[in-house]
């Protein structure tokens, strides 16, 4: 156990030696696109319009919150490991040293988690002053430590499984783009068309805005959510593990 | 003298083609072993097996010993790889990249500090230790993936195609600092495309193609085995012609008895790439 949570630690040293270097920068440009979103969504089109109850900027910035901690979580985790995997081949020394592939696994889904926290704790404390309706209560601090988890771990399954710099844009125009619309951010599940929904909700940034944007203005919790965000953060590790042991073939 | 690296009969297919075909191969403790072959003769898979970076098909690999599927972490520990491409995180300065290969080998703080700088002055990088690893030079950054992989003071060591891209200083550096290494007691495994590198380092050669070792021996037992002396007889204005002889008389003999005035001959040693193309029918690195 005490040689397990070193080794991961050694795997995260190594991307927070780096982040140290580069850390306003990161977190700046990882606040550009959430800020874009505020304005345009938040103010130019939700100016004086109120939303289930709330103003709308008071409803939007929970699920900006939620799309940050999947994009930046996601990026985070993922591409400088596609970088060491594909680029510097540096994770081939990781793997040719005694620690194990758990340790690897969690330690590179950990920068994700960090920067993700970082971005969305910067971005909650602009939220925080914007509207008077959101609580920063320790329910919401769980949820976005869940939700920059299992993107996290979505980061690094996808980094391990991609072959080439641009499988990673790719998957990232497929997959994180449309789920950054359509999960329930923007606008309230309530509003799509029944089978619509069914397909949203099988995604794991459904559940992630459900829950942070519950937390945020104490409305009734949806716990199967944060359950059902958490399993996909499971699955998304075991699948890394997976890959990680059938690449070695 | 012992054998720490075992392979016998390791067969290794990726799908229809087989890149690793019941080889067997020994290395003894303290040597310096050459892995000389064409590309794609299987030499960097054999590589990859023996550092538990790629399952074999089938057969067996111990090294030190232990099985590298059995008892990956124990082969781990024992080894160090310095593979054809340099695998350092350019990210990082030049001393954190070796601090990384201490952590991962679990190596105490204290101890991680000592050998680290002790590992830079033998490798020539003190002064270069807190430079970013993106501003060294070619032969630099070997040196350093060398240092990092020698922290957890393995047993043996991996040196896949060290000296590709270096120029001739670098190169003589890296060739004195593999001939230190071995006399200090590392088994040296290397591979490489620059015959006259095996040569000037390995105590034996051997030499792989589709898959199978198809010679063994010291460079001078493999230059004996096909002749000494080459003769290069120029023939039809372009093709060259190679005659091979146990000694310069036995060549000149030859060249009487064939007639050989009108045309331009060279009569000269013996080397190992003689060897090599001789058995390998073809030029090092040539298709």
């Amino acid at each position: 156990m005490m040689n397990f949570l070193k080794d991961t630690f050694t795997v995260l040293w190594v991307d927070l030696r780096f982040l140290r270097r580069h850390v306003v920068s990161t977190v700046a440009t990882s606040l550009v696109n959430p800020i874009l979103y505020l304005l345009a969504f938040g103010y130019g089109l939700g100016q004086g319009i109120s939303f289930e109850g709330v103003d709308y900027i008071a409803f939007v910035i929970p699920g900006i919150i939620a799309l940050t901690s999947m994009s930046v979580s996601f990026g985070g985790a993922a591409m400088k490991l596609n970088v060491d995997r594909l680029y510097y081949k540096s994770f081939d020394e990781m793997l040719m040293s005694p620690i194990s592939l758990t340790s690897i696994v969690v330690g590179k889904a950990l920068i994700g988690m960090v920067r993700g926290l970082l971005s969305c704790l910067a971005l909650l404390a602009v939220g925080l002053l914007l509207s008077s309706q959101l609580v920063a209560s320790p329910l919401f601090f769980l949820v976005l430590l869940a939700s920059c988890m299992t993107f996290s771990f979505m980061g690094v399954l996808a980094a391990l499984m991609i072959r080439s710099h641009a499988d990673m844009a790719t998957f990232s125009n497929l997959v994180i783009l449309p789920m950054s619309f359509l999960c329930g951010t923007f606008f309230s599940l309530s509003q799509v068309p029944d089978a619509l929904r069914v397909v949203l909700n099988v995604l794991p940034l459904t559940h992630a805005s459900q829950c942070l944007r519950a937390a945020a203005l104490d409305q009734s919790f949806p716990w199967l959510s944060l359950v059902v965000l958490v399993g996909f953060g499971v699955a998304f590790f075991i699948g890394s593990l997976r890959v990680l042991k059938r690449s070695s073939t | 003298m012992e054998d720490i690296i075992q392979i016998k009969k390791l067969t290794k297919k990726y799908g229809d083609v087989t890149a690793v075909d019941d080889l067997d191969l020994t290395v003894r403790s303290g040597e310096i072993y050459g892995l000389l072959g064409p590309n794609g003769a299987g030499k960097t898979t054999t590589i990859r097996i023996m550092t538990t970076l790629t399952k074999p098909t089938s057969g067996t690999v111990r090294v030190g010993g232990f099985d590298v599927l059995e008892e990956a972490n124990k082969v781990k520990e024992l080894i160090g790889v310095v593979q054809q491409h340099t695998s350092l995180d350019r990210d990082l300065t030049v001393r954190e990249n070796m601090e990384l290969h201490g952590r991962l080998h679990r190596i105490p703080a204290a101890e991680r500090r000592t050998r680290i700088d002790e590992l830079l002055g033998y490798t020539g990088l003190s002064d270069q230790s807190e430079k970013m690893v993106e501003t060294l030079s070619g032969g630099m950054k070997k040196r350093l993936t060398i240092a990092c992989c020698l922290i957890h003071r393995p047993s043996v060591l991996f040196l896949d195609e060290p000296t590709v891209g270096l120029d001739a200083q670098s190169r003589r550096k890296m060739w004195d600092l593999v001939r230190s290494l071995n006399k200090e007691g590392t088994t040296i495994l290397l591979t490489t495309h620059y015959i006259e590198e095996a040569e000037a380092l390995c105590q034996r050669v051997g030499i792989i193609d589709h898959g199978r070792i198809i010679a063994l021996g010291s460079p001078m037992e493999l230059r004996k085995r096909l002749g000494m002396t080459t003769v290069e007889m120029l023939c039809e204005s372009t093709k060259t012609r190679y005659q091979y002889f146990a000694d310069r008389a036995e060549a000149v003999n030859y060249l009487r008895d064939v007639g050989a005035a009108e045309k331009t001959v060279i009569i000269r040693d013996s080397n190992l790439e003689d060897v090599f193309v001789e058995l390998t029918g073809q030029k090092v690195g040539g298709a």
